[in-house]
């Protein structure tokens, strides 16, 4: 049955792509390639859409593939099959970390863990950067003076919520770009 | 004994949900790019968690299997309400992008070349990035409170830029660190 091969499917990806969205590709080229679900051209649509609509970029991936595979009950298999394991790990996780978090060991690892996070959004931020400002065809200039002007307005306005932030920049896109 | 989350208020189910659908709708990219809507709602609007949970939740969330805006709403739901909680936070998370792939799917490729569409992913793109820049550094003030963390912070930025480390070695490198430095520490005879 094509819901439980999904659900199955996706619960492995679920399971074993460690480092969120972009780490979830690898496992579904393998997963056209051995199941013919979808071909590796339909995949590279999968992926532009994903990306460019809003929500966690796997959990759009389950879906779409899903969907585009067997309909609505199909876009509710993968989506479940990627979520249950780590649901199941975080929640046991997350047990033990509440009932620990007050021990010196547990406290002094995470004070050195945090600065190391801050790293890695740090790169995350980069790579967003990169492709807003440099891998661009369009202007370069004009973004980085948007940027610069929203985080300084943001500094100074700090209770809008970032749904206004987003709004005004389809807007400056829209007009500008 | 969990004095701290005794004192949070207790969110019901649906707030927690409706939160999470904003986040959802919200999040433009991958997981990290949640964190500014991840703040405004849940450490700004509710207090259901402080800045310092969520970066561990975040490291928990890079090194754990899953998508990791999944990982963290299951966390802040559980830390609020329990087993029920960490499953409705996950729900709502996941519930826009469902609804939205499901409901547009036919006409989603379409778009997707549309110029306007284009245009305006740029800009919105632009904001996300201020809005990330904005995040970053109210969390790197909390977290690098001295010269060892501030490096740790560097070398961890550093070794993904230049060497392409994955993430799950450099939460795995920051807590050895710090097991090192708590080893260290209780050798001294210091308190921390």
């Amino acid at each position: 049955m094509i819901y439980l091969g999904l659900f199955w499917e996706f619960f492995k990806v679920g399971l074993f792509a460690v480092g969120g969205g972009m780490a979830t590709i690898p496992f579904l080229m393998d997963m056209s390639v051995r199941t013919g679900w979808f071909t590796t051209s339909e995949l590279a649509d999968m992926i532009a859409v994903s990306e460019s609509t809003p929500g966690p970029m796997g959990v759009n991936m389950a879906t779409y593939v899903g969907y585009e595979t067997a309909g609505i009950l199909g876009a509710l298999s993968s989506t479940i099959g990627l979520i249950a394991p780590s649901v199941v790990i975080i929640l046991v996780i997350a047990r033990l970390l509440l009932k620990f978090h007050e021990n010196p060991l547990v406290k002094t690892t995470f004070s050195y863990l945090r600065p190391a996070v801050i790293g890695l959004i740090s790169y995350a931020l980069y790579e967003v950067a990169r492709l807003t400002f440099i891998d661009t065809d369009g202007p370069m200039a004009l973004p980085c003076i948007a940027c610069i002007l929203m985080l300084a307005a943001m500094h100074k306005f700090k209770n809008i919520h970032p749904v206004v932030w987003i709004g005004l920049g389809a807007v400056f896109g829209l007009v500008f770009l | 004994m969990n004095d701290l989350a005794d004192l949070q208020p207790k969110p019901t189910l649906w707030e927690l949900f409706t939160a999470f659908v904003r986040i959802g709708v919200l999040t433009f990219g991958g997981g990290v790019a949640m964190l500014p809507m991840l703040e405004k709602e849940c450490i700004e609007k509710h207090q259901w968690a402080t800045e310092d949970e969520m970066m561990d939740y975040f490291a928990v969330g890079q090194c754990t299997p899953g998508v990791i805006a999944v990982n963290t709403a299951t966390f802040i739901g559980y830390k609020t309400r329990g087993t029920v909680g960490g499953i409705v936070a996950t729900l709502g998370v996941v519930f826009p992008s469902f609804a939205i792939i499901v409901a547009m799917a036919s006409v989603l490729k379409m778009f997707q070349d549309n110029v306007y569409v284009m245009k305006a992913f740029s800009g919105i793109r632009v904001a996300v990035c201020a809005l990330m820049l904005s995040a970053v550094l109210r969390l790197a003030k909390k977290a690098v409170t001295n010269i060892p963390t501030a490096v740790v912070a560097v070398v961890s930025f550093a070794l993904q830029v230049f060497l392409g480390v994955s993430p799950v070695y450099i939460v795995i490198g920051g807590i050895a660190i710090g097991l090192a430095v708590f080893a260290c520490g209780k050798g001294k005879g210091e308190a921390q």
